[in-house]
């Protein structure tokens, strides 16, 4: 997709003012630009630990732990429930999204972007329920009930089956309904070129 | 109109929503006129700028404290105190200031506020939550090309963090030699540059899809804004930290509640990124990033995360939330585009333009913005006539790559209703396109308003018999 070219690092810039202009190093190195600047401290990975909690599609970055359609209900009953609705349907007014439903209303007309018919990752509920819910309490779920709310949801969206039990290693076999619904973006996609 | 666009009906939801925006939007001309006339029935749609370019009248409450000593306690404004506007301070008036001294100096604390008179502000979108929401900045009132810090449109989708800034890290790893984190002492320690950049968020529009919503520029518009960005190329990190072969993308995380995170294609940050700390001279406002925010010139605007803390660089894209559930463009047909980074050539009259009212037929200057996210703005043409013919209108220099572009046009108006329109072509040749083109290749089905993101058409201000300007779809 994107290719790194790399044109240019300190490794390869040194190297070429060696090769052809035979400047010392410490004298280029004395005046004007040019780095490595050393500024900043190494990142320890306790340091990176800290704050790395994203989940990619192919389950990189997923933690232990797991959780299952049953404790999921108890976990959405106390921390989702209240915005999110008992029919998973998102309360009017609160702001929140349906979680469910929606499946195959995309070309409609009248489309309903829920995780169970938008979203094309399991990954991504994971991540963002992580990272950002419930609202009122951002980021206050352990990992087993992150992995429980989202057992919970995807089986309600009938995408899991209801005894499974989701970790890092079941959690990125999900098949998504919408999971082929995105296309890379081709504009200009209108042509009025002079 | 388009008979395909008149045919689709809004649901129920959506009617709400715009009725909703509608309101907002009202209130805000309303409490605009309000400020600009407090003690009479509003005449300010007989005058060319409705938006307080009328001073307000010497109030009591003015003329009393004019009398009192110069000690007097002084209110700054804000949402919660209305006497005066938000941003100002309510200074006595001088009945003749020739004949007493003025105020002391350096008396406001040494930070400076704008005249009381003027009432320009942002509004917000009636969201259900103020925590996620946004603001639109005025673009009616707006000189130059660049946007006042403190009227910069928002888009927070978890609030605004109030950060220290000395507590705040950014932390680079993942497919890197050495994962390293900086301090923002660390930061501003590399070399640095300045920039103007326009930000846009890809939402802005989203209302004027099917038909004509909005009545203000502000409304249809005012959600990209200008800004002279200062900060260290992120090139300049990469190179710090050494990136692996086989790295593609880079996660961008803020360290607000909602850590908003998007994946950016690695040749994007070794292009042009900057990790900015200053706006506008001096340090960038906590509403857009305090203390530092990535900026991706002329990508959408979510994608310069804000409170950036974390940046993660990996082979492929970490399809979080805000680039799978949200900021993708449903197409016709049920599918998605995904990654629509780049804002398009765009461009808008704004003045005149919605809910002005011209006192006559006679000269005007035209005036108004055209940006592109792909480089220079080359030409900007102005139409009054509905389309019919388009001229050459005057780019205001130096024209900067990805930038506001501010153009005048000359117009001497004969007193009959017509339609007035821009278009701008981009140094890649692109042409402003309408709405028409738009809704010909992506359709109306997207979303309850058709579509959403990335809306770039010609804007169109209907100039009515009386003066009278209205936003209207024409092409």
């Amino acid at each position: 997709m994107y290719i790194n070219i790399k044109t240019s690092n300190y490794f390869s810039k040194l190297t070429l003012s060696l090769l052809l202009l035979s400047v010392p190093v410490l004298s280029a190195a004395a005046s004007g630009y040019g780095g490595p600047y050393n500024f900043g401290t190494p990142a320890s990975p306790a340091d990176i630990a800290l704050i790395d909690i994203d989940a990619m599609p192919d389950g990189r970055g997923l933690p232990p732990g797991s959780g299952d359609y049953n404790t999921g209900k108890l976990v959405y009953t106390s921390n989702c429930m209240a915005c999110h609705g008992v029919d998973l349907g998102g309360v009017a007014g609160t702001g929140a999204a349906a979680l469910i439903g929606g499946r195959d209303s995309l070309a409609s007309g009248k489309p309903k972007k829920t995780v169970e018919s938008y979203w094309p990752y399991a990954s991504t509920v994971f991540d963002y329920v992580k990272r950002a819910m419930p609202f009122n309490a951002p980021g206050s779920l352990s990992d087993d009930e992150v992995y429980a709310v989202v057992a919970y949801v995807l089986g309600e969206a009938n995408i899991l089956k209801k005894g499974r039990q989701l970790n890092a290693t079941t959690l990125p076999k999900i098949d998504m309904p919408n999971k082929d619904g995105f296309i890379s973006d081709p504009r200009p996609d209108v042509f009025i070129y002079e | 109109m388009d008979s395909n666009i008149l045919e689709k009906e809004y649901d129920e939801k959506t009617r709400s929503l715009i009725q909703g925006m509608v309101e907002a939007e009202e209130h805000a001309i309303a409490s605009r006129k309000k400020q600009a006339a407090p003690e009479e029935e509003c005449e300010c749609r007989d005058g060319m700028f409705p938006n307080g370019k009328t001073p307000p009248k010497a109030s009591r409450r003015q003329f009393l404290a004019s009398a009192a000593s110069g000690a007097a306690a002084l209110a700054v404004g804000s949402a919660a105190n209305a006497a005066v506007p938000a941003g100002s301070i309510d200074y006595p008036v001088q009945d003749d200031p020739t004949k007493v001294q003025g105020r002391l100096t350096n008396d406001d604390g040494g930070y400076g506020s704008r005249s009381q008179f003027e009432t320009e502000s942002r509004w917000r979108f009636p969201t259900a939550t103020k925590e996620s929401s946004w603001t639109m900045t005025p673009l009616d009132s707006g000189s130059g090309i660049v946007t006042p810090s403190a009227l910069h449109f928002e888009r927070h989708h978890g609030g605004i963090p109030n950060i220290h800034p000395d507590k705040h890290e950014l932390v680079v790893h993942g497919m890197v030699d050495g994962a390293r984190k900086y301090t923002m002492e660390d930061l501003k320690r590399f070399p640095s540059v300045s920039r103007f950049h326009f930000i846009e968020c890809s939402g802005n529009g989203l209302t004027e899809w099917r038909k004509p919503t909005l009545k203000t520029v502000q409304g249809t518009h005012g959600l990209t804004s200008t800004t002279e960005w200062t900060g260290v190329p992120l090139s300049t990190i990469l190179r710090e930290v050494g990136v692996q072969d086989g790295a593609a993308w880079i996660l961008a995380e803020g360290a607000d509640a909602a850590v908003m995170t998007r994946s950016v294609p690695l040749d994007k940050a070794w292009d042009d990124a900057m990790l900015v700390y200053a706006q506008n001279g001096e340090a960038i406002r906590p509403e857009q990033g305090y203390p530092l925010r990535l900026l991706l010139p002329g990508f959408e605007g979510n994608t310069h995360i804000k409170w950036l803390r974390r940046l993660e660089i990996s082979d492929k894209p970490f399809m979080t939330r805000e680039e799978t559930s949200k900021y993708t463009d449903l197409l016709d047909g049920g599918k998605a585009r995904q990654f629509s980074f780049t804002m398009e050539a765009k461009s808008v009259i704004t003045f005149p333009s919605g809910e002005m009212k011209l006192p006559g037929a006679g000269f005007y200057e035209i005036s108004g913005l055209a940006w592109t996210g792909k480089g220079r703005v080359k030409r900007v043409e102005v139409s009054v006539d509905g389309g019919v013919s388009w001229q050459l209108a005057e780019l205001q220099t130096p024209v900067l790559p990805i930038c506001h572009t501010r153009f005048r046009f000359p117009w001497r108006w004969d007193g009959k209703p017509t339609v007035i329109q821009s278009r701008c072509q981009d140094e890649t040749g692109y042409v402003q396109p309408t709405i028409k083109d738009l809704v010909g290749v992506r359709g109306l089905d997207g979303g309850k308003y058709g579509s959403i993101y990335h809306l770039n058409a010609i804007q169109s201000w209907a100039v009515a018999a009386d003066g009278g300007v209205s936003n209207v779809h024409k092409y």
